[in-house]
């Protein structure tokens, strides 16, 4: 589903990513860990096009599609989701209106037909009401006075209601209490663990691997992946650190 | 004999189109409007031609009046308003100039505050594409009377090309020392990072700065009786600049 190949990516002249490479195959989750400034994020906002990082070297592919042709909105009609770190505030525009015109835009540019006020509004209660959000935080501003779990959380109702493909989930874990994590990893579990699916999941801990069970793990360090292995590597990371891992 | 027509050198008039002006000039004498004692009156202004609009409004006691302005058309397009408030009247200004290319845009507003216990808020928005201009000047005059004067401006501007340019002069002069007068002013762009956020959503760049900045003029109108009209031409206008 997804290939990456020797990806080079600069931000603001400094090389980040360095040489990555990495395949994903439609029903496998994969975690990428690794310590801070590896380029986990910058993976994430590469691979969804966030103007100002620039790709130097390699190859992007998705469904064999040449990814890094696309602009943003391209790329998430073709089904490629980005879960943010850090969700940002909108003021003014109501999670409902911003997620419904999103969504039509995609289907609009697949060729589908755009779902009604009605139809929206049905999946959208479905998916809030799956992942324990109130319909009427969802009728407030995108993110505009949410808590860091509420924004992690509206995040995973936004791809439950876009029913994306591939989904990169960069750090979603991170300001989750236990009920929380818990939640946001069933509703990872129930909306992406599809045989036509595959997930990466951006992670320093292995907390979030306890709800949602990767088939690979890898370990990013200085650019690009250093190791890779199944499930057992983010215990080994857990108890001995990067540090030893990465050299 | 009729006044000479503005220069740069009047401030009322220092970013107006000078040529369109002299050509316009001599204006007709202002619409005048006395809303009475108890009174309410409300009104929107459409300029969506290239006009010079002047407005001479006096609140009476305890009335209230509410001005509603869509400042969109033509190279040049200016709506001036000339408030007086008497003792415990209201006023409010809701306002949206929009404009792209080389249009010059502007609201000019006097509000003075002749006696005691009036209350005016002013609400300001301007959008600019382009070589566009978008100007607000506005004065806010509390008589040594006009005790308790409670009054509000909020001017705030968006600039979509480097090229555009916005003017803000929010500007108090007060005479009575128990009044509660706030201002805030600001001038930027949308946020890059909230366009990406959207965009990395389905939307598309134009779409997306679309939502953005009907978000930023939402609420201007509220209370509007023909709210939706206005909102459905500023979306139209935004779409074009986009």
């Amino acid at each position: 589903m997804l290939k990456i190949t020797n990806l080079h990516a600069n931000v603001a002249d400094k090389p980040i990513l360095k040489g990555l490479t990495l395949s994903l195959n439609a029903s496998e989750i994969h975690a990428i860990m690794g310590p801070n400034g590896a380029g986990k994020s910058t993976l994430g906002y590469v691979l969804s096009g966030r103007p100002g990082y620039e790709i130097t070297e390699g190859e992007v592919t998705f469904n064999g599609q040449n990814l890094l042709d696309l602009e943003p909105h391209e790329r998430a009609a073709a089904g490629l989701f980005l879960g943010f770190q850090y969700p940002v505030e909108i003021p003014g525009v109501s999670n409902v209106q911003f997620l419904r015109e999103a969504l039509n835009a995609q289907r609009k540019y697949r060729g589908d037909t755009p779902l009604s006020g009605a139809e929206f509004l049905k999946v959208a209660r479905e998916q809030a009401g799956a992942l324990g959000m109130d319909m009427d935080m969802l009728k407030r501003p995108v993110n505009v006075g949410f808590s860091g779990g509420e924004k992690k959380r509206n995040e995973m109702v936004q791809m439950g209601i876009i029913d994306p493909a591939l989904a990169i989930l960069d750090e979603t874990d991170s300001g989750l209490d236990i009920d929380a994590l818990r939640t946001v990893g069933d509703g990872i579990n129930r909306i992406m663990r599809k045989p036509d699916k595959a997930v990466l999941l951006i992670t320093h801990y292995q907390r979030l691997l306890d709800y949602v069970k990767p088939d690979f793990v890898h370990v990013l360090a200085d650019g690009r992946i250093t190791r890779s292995g199944g499930p057992e590597l983010a215990l080994e990371l857990e108890r001995d650190g990067y540090k030893e891992l990465a050299a | 004999m009729t006044m000479p027509a503005p220069t740069r050198h009047d401030e009322a008039w220092r970013y107006s189109d000078i040529a369109a002006v002299e050509a316009a000039w001599p204006l007709p004498a202002p619409v005048s409007i006395i809303v009475p004692a108890g009174g309410n009156f409300a009104r929107t202004i459409v300029q969506g031609n290239g006009a010079i609009h002047q407005l001479d409004l006096a609140i009476g006691k305890c009335a209230t009046a509410a001005i509603y302005i869509l400042n969109i058309g033509g190279d040049f397009g200016r709506v001036e308003l000339n408030v007086t408030l008497h003792d415990g009247a209201d006023f409010k200004l809701g306002a949206v100039q929009i404009g792209g290319n080389t249009q010059t845009l502007e609201i000019i507003t006097t509000v003075t505050h002749v006696e005691p216990n009036a209350t005016s808020s002013q609400i300001v928005r301007s959008v600019l594409a382009g070589t566009s201009t978008g100007t607000y000047l506005g004065k806010v005059a509390v008589a040594r009377d006009a005790q308790l004067t409670d009054s509000e401006q909020s001017v705030k501007a968006m600039l979509l090309d480097r090229s555009a340019t916005a003017n803000a002069k929010p500007e108090l002069e007060i005479y009575a020392d128990d009044v509660k007068c706030a201002h805030g002013c600001a001038i930027g762009e949308l946020d890059p990072m909230g366009l990406f956020y959207l965009q990395a959503r389905g939307l598309a760049p134009a779409d997306a700065k679309k939502l953005m900045l009907q978000a930023f003029v939402a609420g201007v109108f509220e209370g509007a009786a023909d709210e939706e009209m206005l909102i459905e031409a500023a979306l139209k206008k935004l779409g074009e600049l986009v």
